[in-house]
């Protein structure tokens, strides 16, 4: 009875647990306990909420253990955080906490600007941003557990978000029709493992649950994403920026369960105090632009 | 053909909706209460149990499934299903649903850097089954009733109990599907009893 650790499937099939769920930011214990009692299927310890990150401006490092720690010991539903892309030490930390899934991400600023996590080296899993199927297949290829949706961390604007997950869904779709001899080029074009191609190719589908995430601030929002093929959704800024956050944390776990049933989505709306401010993506310079970040 | 239900307020529905497909028997996924009058049994899915339960509570779910139960309709529960279908909890936790004599210790094998894959012997299965463990639970207790299917480092991690199976495991996350057959055994057992009955 061998006993083995970490392996893709354990990896992969924690994922596959969150599905159909919300993932929600939070930046100590009280908030984690709202999340969790709002019905969240995990929680993303961070130090500041990414709307907050960009108004202070300056680097954004993983959350202080001391946070990371204090959510770890207030819930029973699994705990993430974020490390830098490239991190490799802030990744190690993370894992030696005990963190059940990190969480690469473009909403702190970049430890590496040419390489990502060996993500395959770590027992703990990883989940990465994409915007296309050829970043999709890389950060699979260096071993990431779980995707998510790029979209524009912190601005309330789902209109990236929404972008990514139709060119992802759109170019699995053009590959699964594309014949065999036309893949290599294709690969090479998507600046894709060939391998993982093939296999994406055969099944149709990606190998990992793929998350909606950047940009989601009302429940509508968690339901359009769930509409166009998400398998769940990340909240980061939305709930702890809104008016009254139990409510609205609520409502968005309902409306990601009961994605297709609008009447229910309307009346969870209609009692929520105005959502979180937004920013209109093309008043952002490409500089300010997280999602540009990764390679 | 018998239909089994999923349910589907979160976690691994599809890998089982897909599961009880290539056995053979028809699947559907149940998002409200009323949906299990359309089903022969019941699967409760992996995901985060106390997500689900809360989920359970607010869309009121917790005594149509205790009815269901009742009639004899049986029930499978992996890994938060398992810690839902237990009559106790490890810890001052209240339990759930109540449907089988076990005391269930959630994430008793530890968080997800803790989760693992065996190779494990199960009662009934000729071959070893390759079990995956996620933040999985375990028995600690079991009753006098309750049949002990398979144990990893000397906890219990799958039982049956008349009509309500368990496992602390992932079968779905597999592609063998002998578990899946021994719960569709298990329905179609519970129907032929209840024709019996009506004759």
């Amino acid at each position: 009875m061998e006993k083995l650790l970490g392996t893709d499937t354990v990896k992969r099939g924690m994922a596959q647990m969150q599905k159909g769920g919300v993932i929600m930011d939070v930046i100590n214990a009280e908030q984690a306990k709202i999340a969790e009692a709002a019905g969240a299927v995990a929680v993303m310890a961070l130090e500041r909420v990414p709307s907050d990150i960009r108004a202070a401006g300056g680097v954004a490092r993983m959350a202080d253990p001391r946070i990371v720690e204090e959510v770890l010991n207030a819930v029973s539903i699994p705990v993430m955080a974020k490390a830098r892309i490239g991190h490799i030490v802030e990744a190690r930390i993370l894992e030696s906490m005990g963190v059940d899934y990190i969480d690469e991400s473009e909403v702190l600023t970049p430890a590496d600007e040419e390489y990502h996590l060996l993500k395959s080296d770590f027992t703990v899993p990883f989940v990465c941003g994409c915007r296309d199927l050829g970043e999709a297949a890389r950060r699979i290829g260096e071993g990431a557990s779980m995707l998510r949706t790029k979209g524009e961390p912190g601005t309330g604007n789902i209109v990236e978000a929404v972008r990514h997950m139709r060119k992802v869904l759109s170019q699995i779709r053009k590959v699964s029709v594309m014949s065999d001899d036309e893949l290599m080029t294709e690969a090479k074009i998507l600046g894709a493992p060939y391998e993982i191609l093939r296999e994406i190719k055969r099944t149709g589908k990606l190998p990992v649950v793929n998350f909606a995430a950047g940009g989601i601030a009302t429940p509508a929002d968690a339901a359009l994403m769930m509409e166009l093929g998400a398998d769940g959704v990340f909240v980061g800024s939305g709930i702890f920026k809104s008016e009254n956050p139990e409510k609205f944390a609520t409502a968005i776990v309902q409306a990601t369960t009961y994605y297709t049933d609008y009447e229910l989505i309307g009346r969870l709306s209609k009692e929520l105090g105005s959502a979180m401010k937004g920013i209109d993506i093309s008043k952002l310079a490409p500089s300010e632009r997280m999602q540009e970040r990764g390679w | 053909m018998i239909t089994i239900g999923v349910l589907g307020l979160q976690g691994a529905v599809e890998e089982h909706l897909n599961q009880i497909k290539a056995a053979g028997e028809q699947a559907i996924i149940v998002k409200k209460p009323e949906q299990l009058k359309e089903i022969d049994g019941l699967i409760i899915p992996g995901g985060e149990s106390t997500t689900m339960r809360k989920l359970m509570d607010r869309y009121g779910f917790m005594e149509p499934i205790k009815t269901f139960f009742e009639l004899k309709k049986p029930v499978f529960g992996t890994c938060a299903g398992m810690v839902l279908a237990a009559k106790k909890l490890t810890g001052d936790e209240e339990a759930y649903l109540g449907l089988m004599d076990i005391s269930v210790k959630r994430n008793g094998f530890g968080r997800q850097r803790d989760s693992f894959e065996a190779q494990l012997s199960i009662k009934g299965m000729e071959e070893p089954f390759t079990t995956v463990f996620i933040r999985a639970p375990f028995a600690e207790e079991i009753g006098e009733d309750v049949e002990v299917l398979a144990l990893y480092e000397d906890h219990v991690v799958a039982a049956r109990q008349e009509h309500v199976l368990v496992s602390a495991f992932h079968p779905e996350l597999t592609g063998d599907n002998r578990f899946i057959q021994l719960f569709i055994e298990m329905v179609k057992e519970s129907i032929s009893k209840v024709e019996v009955k009506m004759c």
